[in-house]
């Protein structure tokens, strides 16, 4: 195996120290783009001025290099193997210290505490960071950075249905957490489901939805299908930005689906905010470093 | 509900009770004068000595509770960003602080039926800020300094003063909630 394809732990520390900055005072394109054409949509409505304030604030944020939200998130990173790379087993063992200086240099809010039973008390520099990585059949490497703040991830759910439950039961599941939760959340949303897998599986399909750029079609056209038939169903409760009434309450909802047991149906949505905070690198063999991959080509 | 959006209601801090009374649901306003941020953490300490002392510290009596937690200083502000955190969140411990003085609180959310119960019962209101305007908003705070819990970090109690902070009015003495409206 050529050496120049091994993912260090180095590379991806780099990455991860560059983009947090960025990430938490940029709003990707794609989300700022579509927050546009909302508004374009919007008539007289409380969600109108919803979102020229969300607007205004993306610009303010990223004149002044100043945090889009004042909850700047659990940092995930996410590694994205294919068969052409080799990653040791310690590649993320410098991503914590990555993470501490990043949020400290950033001026950025440290929201993680060290024990969720036994100690909340703050670790005061946002590690750890939480870590995932994935083997894919697409050749090369890609790191995903996702600031996740902690509304939108309160509002989210995992249900085990029964295969009988079907389409419709999905349907409901999904609405019923926009009816309780959407308000919570931060809309517009970008909602992220997960249909499939396993009980531990199936939260995690849901969160990577939201990595797909937003106004980006699935792949699978049932899927289009389903997305659309979602998306539609949720933004004609006419909740509306910041739930307080108008056109678009979700940007998008990103399905995932997957095989799974006879007797499951398992089903996870994971609300993402308007500040949908993520960047996503492709590993360059010749450099050896991680470069960020622009939203809105997937490029 | 066009006009109101149009020209927003200009209220001081701390609010009269004039002013709560005549405040309905879904009515644009700003907020200009000192309020208290506090959040999860903080409302466990607050309660424990609300129960010690039998009244409100710090100077709280007819005070309003901004439900959030600061980025550090930034771009020549006391927050670099300053937003509502979600509201439910802090119902356990609302309806007590309503009767104990607290005449309005700022978050994002639906509150539950004791809260609102608490807040006709006591003439006070929940006020609606946009969850993730956080850069705006922090732009329209002047000054900020905790006056309690330092270690609690981000989530210590901090006496703010904001100028024309806009906010729309969540829930009202009558009880009316504004994600409740046609």
């Amino acid at each position: 195996m050529d050496t120049t394809k091994l993912i260090t732990k180095q590379a991806v520390a780099k990455a991860v120290y560059e983009a947090i900055p960025n990430v938490a005072c940029v709003l990707p394109c794609d989300v700022k783009r579509s927050l546009a054409e909302a508004r374009k949509a919007e008539g007289e409505s409380r969600g109108a001025l919803v979102l020229d304030q969300l607007l205004e604030n993306a610009e303010i944020a990223e004149r002044d290099c100043v945090p889009i939200c004042q909850d700047t998130g659990t940092c995930w990173v996410c590694l994205e193997a294919g068969p052409d790379v080799l990653v040791p087993g310690d590649v993320f063992a410098e991503t914590d210290d990555a993470v501490a200086r990043a949020y400290s240099e950033a001026l950025l809010r440290k929201s993680v505490v060290r024990d969720a039973f036994f100690d909340r008390t703050n670790t005061g520099d946002n590690t750890p960071a939480f870590t995932d990585i994935h083997f894919s059949e697409k050749a090369g490497c890609r790191l995903h950075v996702l600031l996740k703040g902690g509304g939108s991830d309160n509002a989210s759910r995992v249900v085990m249905l029964p295969p009988g439950a079907g389409k419709q039961g999905i349907l409901n599941e999904v609405m019923d957490c926009v009816r309780h939760k959407a308000a919570n959340a931060c809309p517009p949303l970008v909602i992220g489901v997960g249909i499939g897998g396993t009980f531990d599986k199936v939260a995690g399909m849901a969160k990577s939805a939201l990595l797909r750029p937003v106004g980006s079609s699935a792949k699978d056209e049932r899927t289009v299908e389903l997305e659309n038939e979602l998306l539609d169903m949720v933004n004609v409760t006419g909740m509306g930005p910041g739930a307080l009434g108008g056109k678009t309450l979700a940007l998008a909802v990103h399905v995932n689906t997957a095989p799974c047991h006879i007797a499951a149906l398992p089903l996870a949505i994971n609300m993402g905010c308007s500040a949908m905070r993520r960047a996503t690198f492709e590993f360059n063999a010749q450099t050896g470093e991680f470069e960020r991959v622009d939203t809105e080509t997937g490029e | 509900m066009a006009d109101s959006m149009n020209s927003p209601l200009a209220l001081e801090l701390p609010l009269s009770r004039e002013a709560l009374a005549s405040l309905r649901a879904g009515d644009a306003c700003t907020l200009s004068g000192a309020m208290y941020t506090l959040r999860d953490a903080g409302h466990m300490r607050l309660l424990d000595e609300l129960h010690e002392r039998g009244c409100l510290p710090y100077d709280l009596e007819g005070a309003t509770i901004f439900y959030a937690g600061p980025t550090p200083p930034a771009a020549g502000r006391p927050f670099g960003a300053v937003g509502p955190t979600t509201a439910s969140r802090m119902d356990f411990a609302a309806p007590e602080l309503h009767r104990a003085g607290i005449a309005a609180t700022v978050g994002k959310g639906v509150r539950n039926q004791a809260v609102i119960d608490a807040c006709v019962e006591t003439s006070s209101v929940y006020f609606v800020a946009t969850g993730g305007a956080a850069a705006l908003l922090a732009q329209r705070v002047e000054s900020g300094e905790v006056v309690a819990y330092d270690d609690l970090g981000t989530e210590a109690l901090r006496r703010i003063v904001v100028r024309d902070f806009p906010v729309f009015v969540g829930v009202d003495v009558k009880g009316s909630c504004i994600y409740d409206l046609e």
